[in-house]
């Protein structure tokens, strides 16, 4: 198949990807809200009950993540998670200290005490969703790298790719400060996701009855910070691309690529939709089907969002530092080859999507 | 390169991959057995077998998180610490990563649900299919990531050398799939079956000391000195094949794990051996201060001829011996220049401006191109790995591997007879031995690991040209965090295993659980 094809084809497979795991984040928004919704020992019991169930998806969405980045475009993985290093290793510690939480929280004898662990699932339910919002805006926004193969033939000091200034990755945070903005954005979407999927999960009014509030103060939030990325991003925030081989910085804008691939405009507009109709539900009626809604939603607004980040050539990785060493999915993708073996791979994807709805419908069956 | 950030990084990858491996082998090992007893449960309908598999899974849930949380620094660590290894050879790495974690984890992330919180759910036969893809699952994952290291010990299935991006690109996928790498996952996954079967061994016998519980520990007694028994016996017959394989593929590897400098026909298999550490390549000394061989042995393990040649250290870096391929070894020295050679052609054909000063570049390049990884040294001396770390922990594995054999035929022996309840001299013995069945892991890992140093991958990529651009303190700054992080893990792993010990079987898991 063309290579071309296959690069916008591992493309879409990250952004559907990155849409599933910011659903799935609605674990990171529900730890998030323990110590407003779990105040009391027994709600507190009911809501680790059920996220715990579910943290394994989100994680492991997160994982998988990053290993197919690595292997579809492995300059992205090199450049980025070694340049900043700190963003990374601060969500992968927010990520550690959940992985235990569930199952030691409860234990007798589990050293930290509850509280420890309690504070832990907070934490991740702040950290990650705001670190990771964070670290995908510098796909729209940009980071300060440059590369060069050349470097790896000096056999003394061999180097790769140079990550300008001291912060390794923290500058992110005053670079611009459109990225904190999607950081925050997603962090409230986790928290009204969380929020809707508890109204979903658990029997009790009470909880019910708190987590509908949270819904409509979480999405209020959400939505200023949401709506203000995405109009500067669609409208005022240019896009890059390479032409010929040089670098163009006023390549239109990013409602011209969502023109361009007229379906990506429709999908975002459902999921926009999706989403503020699933809060509507959880808000302020009875329902119990909000989480779908704006879980769909996410997933195709996410999924629309990061594809035209990259599509046909555009720069999904800018440098502020050195703008010719900007990526591409042309320019930093595998091999052809790679590429082939891993879309054949990749067919399977339904399969397991298949079994965990199946079994989930099965374990969720009141 | 700084020397510290190299020396950082491979403390830290040490650090992190050695906790990993603190929990991974009892998930396979101890999975198996607990997925036995549950079937055990289905074919005799007796609640005893069911007791029996749901505290182990207690056990294997509190290891399992642990193992988890370890697992994803792995993951992200070839990108933060090793971007110059991403690159190079990302083409190949990352597949069967992301291949693992589309298969694996989900797979485990999906079942372990069922198999914790699904006994009232689901028909019985769904949740015993659930804990077999549990296990399933933590163990397709081991084949992945085993793929992937035996890749670095043995890189095969790669293409023509990329010059225009630098780097190695694949082009045949199945060979990747290599004899090593199959034979490094029997040898790693069943030999975590021996762990497995040591700790449910060791924790029964606390139970039989203590007079609890008998009819539970020794029904998983039973269980476990079989599984065990049988994962020795295939360990040992992989392991041979692995040395085997070592030979052709990894010759200074082999070369370390026997201290041998000088190579000879029927060379001996050091039983037991002191090392001369004053001892350092090509001064004439005596490599071992003490030692006992078995006549021909290494000679017969390396090349299946008790006459077969085997290369030393001195004899790898002067090379001009026949290998078992039939070749003439090249000298390292002369390995070191022609990579020399092909970086600096690779650098002419990077800069040059004409077409055909590119190609001149190129064809000058490919002649040395499989060198290309020598280039990054300046001696010889600087490709033999840290022998004595080797040499004695490939001792220790197999010594304590062997002990486990007689130890579970031992106790298989006791049960059979029905003198295991008196026998408390065993039970203490199993008890004790629990934590030299990691002792044996992490040494077969030492072997495997610090066996291929200098190279991050064989004859390919030194780690010096594999280690991420950063400065030192950031490095051990996360070296520290991960080391405090994982021990508090650790220790709040053992004190809630020893609570849930003391506890002992319930007749129902969910008591503690959310």
């Amino acid at each position: 198949m063309d290579y071309s094809i296959l690069q916008h084809y591992w493309w879409f497979l990250l952004s559907l990807l990155g849409g599933l795991l910011v659903f799935l984040l609605f674990v990171q928004g529900g730890q998030s809200l323990i110590y407003t919704l779990g105040r009391k020992e027994d709600d507190l019991r009911q809501l680790i009950g059920s996220l715990g169930r579910k943290w394994e998806l989100t994680f492991t969405t997160l994982v998988t993540f990053g290993a197919a980045f690595f292997a579809s475009f492995p300059l992205f993985y090199t450049i980025s998670f070694s340049g900043a290093y700190w963003v990374w290793m601060l969500i992968l510690f927010s990520f550690v200290i959940q992985a235990v939480s569930y199952e030691f929280i409860s234990k007798q004898g589990n050293f930290l005490g509850k509280g420890t662990y309690k504070t832990f699932l907070f934490l991740n339910g702040l950290l990650g969703p705001i670190l990771l919002g964070t670290a995908v805006s510098t796909l729209f926004f940009g980071a300060q790298f440059q590369y060069d193969p050349i470097n790896l033939t000096d056999t003394v000091n061999p180097t790769f790719s140079h990550w300008e200034g001291a912060f390794f990755g923290i500058e992110a945070i005053w670079l611009t400060p459109f990225n904190v903005i999607l950081g925050a954005a997603i962090f409230f979407l986790s928290r009204t996701l969380g929020a809707l999927y508890i109204i979903n999960n658990l029997q009790s009014d009470n909880i019910r009855r708190s987590a509908r509030r949270q819904v409509l103060s979480n999405a209020v939030f959400f939505l200023v910070a949401f709506l203000t990325y995405l109009v500067n991003l669609l409208f005022l925030h240019p896009v890059w691309k390479f032409d010929n081989g040089i670098i163009n910085t006023a390549a239109g804008t990013y409602f011209d690529n969502l023109l361009a691939a007229p379906w990506t405009l429709a999908t975002l507009l459902v999921g926009v939709l999706g989403v503020l109709y699933g809060i509507y539900k959880g808000a302020l009626t009875k329902s119990l089907n909000g989480i779908w809604y704006a879980g769909i939603g996410t997933v195709l607004t996410v999924l629309s969002l990061l594809f035209i980040a990259g599509v046909d050539g555009t720069v999904y990785y800018r440098s502020l530092s050195t703008p010719s060493s900007s990526l591409t999915i042309f320019n930093s993708s595998s091999s052809h080859f790679t590429l082939t073996a891993m879309s054949i791979v990749s067919l399977f994807i339904p399969f397991v999507l298949a079994y965990i709805w199946y079994v989930w419908r099965k374990m969720d069956r009141k | 390169m700084e020397q510290s950030v190299i020396d950082w990084s491979r403390a830290q990858f040490a650090l992190t991959a050695m906790y990993h491996w603190l929990f991974v082998p009892l998930t396979l090992g101890l999975g198996f057995i607990m997925a036995i007893m549950e079937t055990l449960y289905l074919k005799t309908k007796n609640a005893k077998w069911k007791k029996t598999a749901k505290f182990w899974m207690k056990i294997f849930g509190i290891n399992f998180a642990v193992g988890v949380a370890t697992g994803i620094i792995l993951e992200f660590e070839f990108g933060t610490n090793w971007s110059k290894y991403s690159w190079f050879v990302g083409d190949i790495f990352g597949a069967p990563l992301a291949i693992e974690g589309i298969f694996a984890f989900f797979m485990e992330a999906t079942f372990i649900a069922v198999m914790f919180f699904g006994w009232n759910k689901v028909s019985k036969g769904f949740h015993l299919a659930s804990t077999w893809l549990t296990v399933g699952g933590a163990t397709l994952s081991a084949v992945w990531i085993l793929v992937a290291n035996a890749w670095m010990q043995h890189p095969v299935g790669m293409g023509e050398f990329n010059v225009d991006l630098v780097r190695t690109e694949l082009n045949d996928f199945w060979a990747v799939i290599s004899p090593v790498a199959i034979m490094k996952f029997f040898h790693t996954v069943i030999s975590s079956w021996m762990l497995g079967a040591a700790v449910v061994i060791g924790i029964a016998s606390w139970y039989m000391l203590k007079n609890r519980e008998k009819t539970f520990a020794l029904d998983s007694i039973k269980i476990a000195s079989v599984v065990g028994v049988t994962g020795i016996v295939i360990s040992i017959i992989t392991g041979d094949i692995t040395g085997n394989q070592v030979a052709k593929t990894q010759p200074m590897k082999l070369a370390a794990m026997e201290g041998l400098y000088d190579g000879a026909n029927g060379v001996g298999l050091v039983g037991i051996g002191i090392l001369n550490h004053d001892k350092t390549y090509n001064d004439g000394k005596d490599p071992y201060l003490f030692d006992i061989s078995v006549p021909k042995m290494l000679s017969f393990l390396a090349t299946r001829d008790i006459n077969g040649y085997v290369p030393g250290i001195n004899d790898i870096i002067k090379g001009g011996y026949t290998t078992q391929e039939g070749n003439i070894a090249v000298p390292v020295e002369e390995k070191i220049a022609r990579g020399k050679e092909a970086s600096e052609q690779l650098r002419l054909y990077k800069t040059a401006t004409n077409e055909e000063d590119k190609e001149t570049a190129k064809a000058f390049f490919k002649a040395n191109s499989k060198y290309f990884g020598y280039s990054f040294f300046n001696s010889a001396a600087d490709t033999i790995p840290p022998v004595s770390l080797v040499f004695y922990s490939f001792r220790i594995m197999v010594c304590l591997g062997l002990l486990f054999l007689i130890l579970f035929v031992v106790v298989i022996y006791y049960i059979g007879k029905n003198k295991f309840t008196a026998a408390r001299w065993l039970q203490k013995t199993c008890l004790w031995a629990i934590p030299f069945a990691y002792i044996a892991s992490q040494a077969g890992w030492i072997v495997a690991e610090v066996g291929r140093q200098p190279w991050a991958i064989q004859d390919i990529l030194p780690v010096q040209a594999a280690v991420t651009n950063i400065n030192a303190s950031s490095v051990i700054l996360t070296f520290f965090i991960f080391l405090l992080l994982f021990t508090t893990l650790l220790i709040a792993e053992i004190k809630i295993i020893l609570k849930a010990i003391q506890t002992g079987p319930v007749e129902s898991v969910e008591d503690e659980q959310y």
